[in-house]
Order: structure tokens, then sequence, then C-alpha cells
């Protein structure tokens, strides 16, 4: 029963707030629905006994989407007094999200304390192993391939964006450790002779 | 067990040398281009091109009696890869060498160019011999996105820059498709194993087409097939001329050989459900490839449009179906690669004060001007045009033979009413070659694009004549057991 109403509240919210990420106008409301979506996904995903993958896609999307955000924030030359004033404006939704995450969490957690359901193992999965292990079993030897082939992937997008971003500017000060640590007193430190009363004309 | 698993994986590894070979020379590339900059470009690309060669011959040749799959499943080492492996090597090479001359000439050299070529070969192969759904998926990521990033590589240039843009937001809209066809696969059959697939198709029922249809819709977007071509003249004019040169040729047999292993492997069963899809793409991909590229006057965007029509042609021999489908099929983009490659070699020569200068009226009055590359162009044109007894007309000749043979007899009349109207444009370029009067003159030609367009056109002509019964032979032996 618990288990029921906890899928059809958090599919219902995951839907909404999917739908909301494209019609708001405010980019940073959108980024809100962003992590609310992710967030019910992640409890669908441990309403199927997959808490390994949730707490995967909390870590990796909620935590990706937030630095995202920061990023953003950071890059696009927002005026950070304005931001503060508009920190109540936001306030409200912000609440909302954070009051319906609290809300299913514990919905989470009662479904899958209450429910037989979900104390069972998924179909195929032997007593004592959990799923973490499980999918590390797998994912290192029949998909060795895939594995590897996604770290590629990502060596690419590496190559991007470096490719894409790095400028070589002139003028720059930049770090030189051989440089910065072979520097001798003589060069840095400069003795005058300075006589009384006169100062360093 | 765990020892058995090493061992069988160990053994495994012995059929993917092609790919660990270019693999482990993109990681030690990557290091000494760190550490040598720019200036070591030169070696890099030389590297690149002598490594591609080495893994085409690695897969040419790989024959084993049987599809035999690999790391449990994930690939299939089998003829038809192994053919279309060899073929994408040669062509990734060849296009690497023009690509790499003309950076080096132009002072734009930067050594990522070769590597990310490298990368882009890598997904190509991982596509032709992808025996599940996450492979195919990952293979045809790892080529896109070395792709987006070389469509953008020029970057401070605004039409480069345009032109990876749209080319990443339409490819992720196209994987996106994909992701959600392939899901609905695995959703309707449990599996992502093509064969594993292949056993639950018959029984799929109607969530499995919509799942195949959506595959089918994105890998058509990245073979630029119409009605999923709109990316492709835009990002053809905005990348670099080399850099358009390599999306010509490569990945076109890349993407054909991956749909032909799609269709006729987990989906055979499925055939008469799918021919309708690939028959509609081919017909639109031929119609509008042969009548908006009579519009053009950038000769990039000209060769977008024949991209798209040559791509009907492959698509018709698929939905003939069966091995000779996919025999034909490979056969027609084997004679199409290196006509298209000369082809680009061509437009590369096209530069005046050091500018790359890429309407149809800068070629005026070549023949004057430079009387042997107008010639070696004038053949290609004639080749891929589908005039005989140069080797376009062979292919075309195959792909139509097929398209009958399968009873597909309106969508054989399209592609001959098509084709003759698409060599309109060839025969208008060539017209303006010879008979108008000469533009101002261009820059001196380089060695490298001169032997370059010179032996596409020994390919043409008569190279691939004379091979001509040893590649649909070796092509239909390829394809026979590949797909029983």
């Amino acid at each position: 029963m618990v288990e029921a109403i906890a899928f059809y509240v958090l599919a219902a919210v995951a839907i909404a707030s999917a739908f909301a990420v494209v019609s708001v106008r405010n980019p940073v409301h959108a980024v809100l629905f962003l992590i609310l979506t992710f967030f019910n996904a992640a409890g669908l995903f441990v309403l199927l006994g997959a808490e390994f993958l949730a707490m995967l896609l909390v870590v990796v999307y909620v935590g990706a989407v937030a630095v995202l955000f920061l990023f953003v924030v950071m890059m696009l030359d927002v005026d950070f007094v304005e931001l503060k004033q508009g920190f109540l404006s936001y306030a409200p939704l912000g609440g909302v999200v954070a009051a319906l995450i609290l809300a299913e969490m514990l919905l989470v957690t009662g479904a899958v304390r209450t429910s037989a359901a979900f104390t069972d193992k998924p179909a195929g999965l032997p007593d004592g192993i959990t799923n973490a292990e499980r999918i590390g079993r797998v994912l290192y030897t029949d998909y060795l391939l895939h594995f590897q082939l996604a770290g590629l992937v990502l060596f690419v997008a590496m190559i991007g964006a470096i490719v894409l971003t790095l400028r070589k500017r002139t003028g720059v000060k930049r770090q030189d450790v051989s440089a910065q640590v072979g520097r001798t007193r003589k060069q840095a430190v400069e003795l005058k002779d300075v006589r009384p009363g006169q100062g360093l004309g | 067990m765990e020892a058995e698993l090493a061992a069988r994986l160990v053994a495994d590894l012995a059929w993917v040398r092609p790919e660990l070979l270019l693999v482990g020379f993109v990681l030690i590339g990557t290091l000494v281009g760190a550490w040598g900059g720019d200036r070591s470009a030169g070696v890099l690309s030389g590297g690149a091109v002598l490594v591609l060669i080495i893994a085409a011959a690695l897969s040419f040749g790989q024959h084993p009696e049987a599809p035999l799959p690999v790391f449990n499943g994930a690939l299939a080492i089998d003829g038809y890869g192994a053919f279309a492996k060899g073929v994408i090597g040669l062509a990734a090479a060849a296009t690497l060498l023009l690509g790499a001359d003309r950076f080096a000439r132009s002072n734009a050299r930067r050594f990522e160019f070769p590597l990310l070529v490298a990368l882009s070969a890598i997904g190509m192969f991982v596509m032709a011999s992808a025996n599940d759904l996450i492979t195919l998926y990952v293979g045809l990521e790892l080529q896109s996105l070395a792709a987006y990033v070389l469509a953008a590589f020029r970057r401070d240039d605004a039409r480069s820059s345009e032109a990876g843009l749209k080319y990443f937001v339409l490819g992720a809209l196209a994987s996106g498709l994909l992701l959600y066809g392939a899901s609905l696969i695995y959703g309707f059959t449990g599996s992502v194993r093509f064969d594993l697939i292949a056993q639950a198709a018959p029984s799929g029922g109607i969530g499995l087409v919509f799942g195949l249809v959506f595959l089918i819709c994105g890998l058509a977007f990245k073979l630029s097939a119409a009605p999923f071509h709109m990316w492709t003249p835009d990002v053809y004019e905005g990348a670099p001329t080399p850099v358009t040169a390599f999306f010509a040729a490569a990945p076109k047999l890349a993407a054909v050989a991956l749909l032909a292993r799609v269709l006729l492997g987990p989906f055979g069963e499925l055939t008469d459900q799918w021919r309708q899809v690939i028959m509609a793409l081919a017909a639109f991909s031929l119609v509008i490839g042969a009548f908006i590229a009579l519009a053009q006057t950038n000769i990039k965007r000209l060769m977008a449009y024949s991209s798209i029509h040559n791509v009907g042609f492959a698509l018709m021999a698929l939905a003939a179906g069966g091995a000779q489908g996919a025999s034909a099929a490979l056969v027609y983009m084997t004679i199409y690669l290196p006509t298209t490659i000369g082809i680009f070699a061509g437009i590369l020569a096209m530069r005046r004060d050091g500018e790359d200068v890429e309407t149809i009226d800068d070629l005026s009055g070549l023949a004057t001007r430079k009387p042997w590359l107008a010639m070696l162009l004038t053949a290609l044109m004639f080749s891929v045009a589908g005039i005989p007894p140069l080797a376009g007309f062979l292919g075309k000749y195959v792909t139509i033979t097929a398209a009958i043979g399968a009873g597909l007899w309106p969508l054989a009349v399209i592609a001959v009413v098509a084709t003759v109207v698409s060599a309109g444009y060839y025969l208008n370029l060539i017209k303006v070659m010879w008979v108008n009067p000469p533009a101002a003159p261009l820059m001196p030609t380089g060695p490298t694009v001169a032997l370059t367009a010179g032996a596409a056109t020994l390919l043409v002509f008569p190279g691939l004549v004379i091979a001509f019964g040893w590649i649909t032979q070796a092509a239909t032996t390829a394809a026979l057991t590949s797909f029983p």
C-alpha cells in the first residue's frame, strides 16, 4: 500500500517537475526543478531495489548539476548584489522543492521498511550480494569492453574541451615552478645603501 | 573461474588488434602532443596515417569462418565488419593525409587533429562490428563526439563554430531518438545482444517495431539520409574543408555498415516492417539530394547534397534486404568513398591568396589554369554521376540490380530518374571548368593533394573497374558469412 502510494507520488512529481524544467522561464527555477526530477528518479530506483543506482543518480546528477549551476553563476558575469536580492524570491520555490524532497525521502523509507516486496532481492540475485557488488562483478567482466569504450568517449570529451577552449595568450602570468623555485636571493632582493635623512629618492 | 574468465578476455583481445593499435597510438600520441605541442603535429599525422593503414590491413586479414562474438557478445568479428573496417581505415588515412597537409600549409596545424581523427576511426571500427545495443551506441557516440569537435576545429571562425554547435545539438537530439528506440527494443525483447534480440524479435509485437523505427531514425541522422539531412549542408559548409572531406568519406560507410548489421542481424525476421521505412528514407534521399543540389552555388554544400543522394543508393540496396542487399551497399560505398575523397582533394586545391575559395564560379576555366587537375576532377565527376565505364556506374548498377531483384521497381525507377537529374549538376561543374572563361589564378597545387586526386582517379578508372569482380565477390562472401 505504502509503496504504491510512494510510486505514484514519485512518478507524478517526476513528470510534473520534468515538465516544469522545460516550461519555466527562469533558468534558476529550471535547475531547481531538474534537481527535483533527478531526486524523484532516484526514489523510483530505490523502490525497484536498485539502491546503488539511486545513490549514483543523486551523487552524480544532483551533485554535478549543482556544480554546473555554480559554474554558470561564476561564468555568466552575474551581479552578485542583484543575485542576493533575488535570493529571497527564489526562497519559496527552493523551500517547496526541499520540503517535497524531504517528504519523499520519508515516504520511500517507509515504503521500503513496511513492504515485504522490497526486502526481497530482485530475480537472480543470490543472498549476501549487494547490488553494488553485483554491478561491479559484471561491469569489469561481461561489460569490460563497454566500460573501456565509455572511458574513450570521456577521453574525447576531455580533448575536445581543451581543443575548443584553451587559448595561448601572451602577457599572462603563469606558474613556472622551476623558475620560481630556482630564484636566488640575489634576483629577488636588492640591497640599497640608504643614507640617513634622505630616503630612496 | 576467474582464471578462465581472464584467459577468455585475453584471447578476445587478439581479435580487436586493429582497435587496440589505434587506442595505443592515441594514448601515446596524446602524451607526445602534450609534451611537444603543435610542433609534433607532423609526426603525429604521419604516425596516424601509418597506424590507420596497418589497422585497415589487420582488419582485412580477420576472416573467421563464422561470425565470432567476442567480449561476451559485445563485438562480432566477421567478414562484413572486416571488409568495412578495412575500407574505413584506408579512407580515414587518405582524408587525414589531405587534412594534415592542408593545415600544415595554412600554418594552422594542431596536434589534436590526427588524434581526433584516430579516435573517430576507433568509433567507426566499433560501429562496423557492433553486436549489441550498448556497443552500437558507444561506438556511434565516440565517432560523433570526435566529429563535433573537428567541425568546430577552427574555433575563431564563426562559421566553423556554428557548424560544430549545430552538429552537436542536432546530433544530441538524434542520439536521444536512438537511445529511446534502444530502450524500447530492450524492454520488448529483454536483451541488448543482437543474437538474443533476433530470437525474441518474432514475438516482440508493435512495441519492438516502434523501437526499431526510432533506432533507424537515429541512425538515419548520422547517415544524413533525408528527411534527417538538415544539418548536412550547414555542417559541410562551415567545417574546415579537410574536416568536411573526412566527414564525407569514412563515417558514411561506418553508418551504412552499422545499419546493415542492425537491420539484417537482430531484425532480419522483421524485414517487412523495416523495409518500408528504409524505402522511404532512400526515396527521399535520392530525390532531395538530386533536386536541391541544382540550386547550390557553394561547392561544399553541393557535395553535401551529393552525399545525401549517394546515401540514398546505399539505403536502396539495404531495402532490398538479405546478404545481396548488404553486399551491394558495401560495394557501392567502397566505390563512392575514393571518388568523394578525390573530389575533395580537388576542392582543397582551390586556394587563392592563401584563402580557401569554395563557390562553383571559382572553378571557372580550371582547364586552362590547371589542365591536369581539371581532367582528374572531370573523370571523378563522370564517375560519381554514374557514366559508364567508370566505377561509379558499376556501383549504381549493383544497387539498382539488388533493388530490382527484390522487386522494388518503383524505388529503382526513382533512383534512375534522380541519377539523371544529379548528372545535371555534375555536368554543370564540368562545363564551368572547361567552357567558362578563366577566373583569377589559383595558388599552386600541393603534391599531396595532386597525388590523392590522381590516385582517386586511377582507382575510379581503371583500378576499381578491373577489381570490380573481385570486390563484389569479396563483399558477397563477407555478407553471406555475416548474414546467412
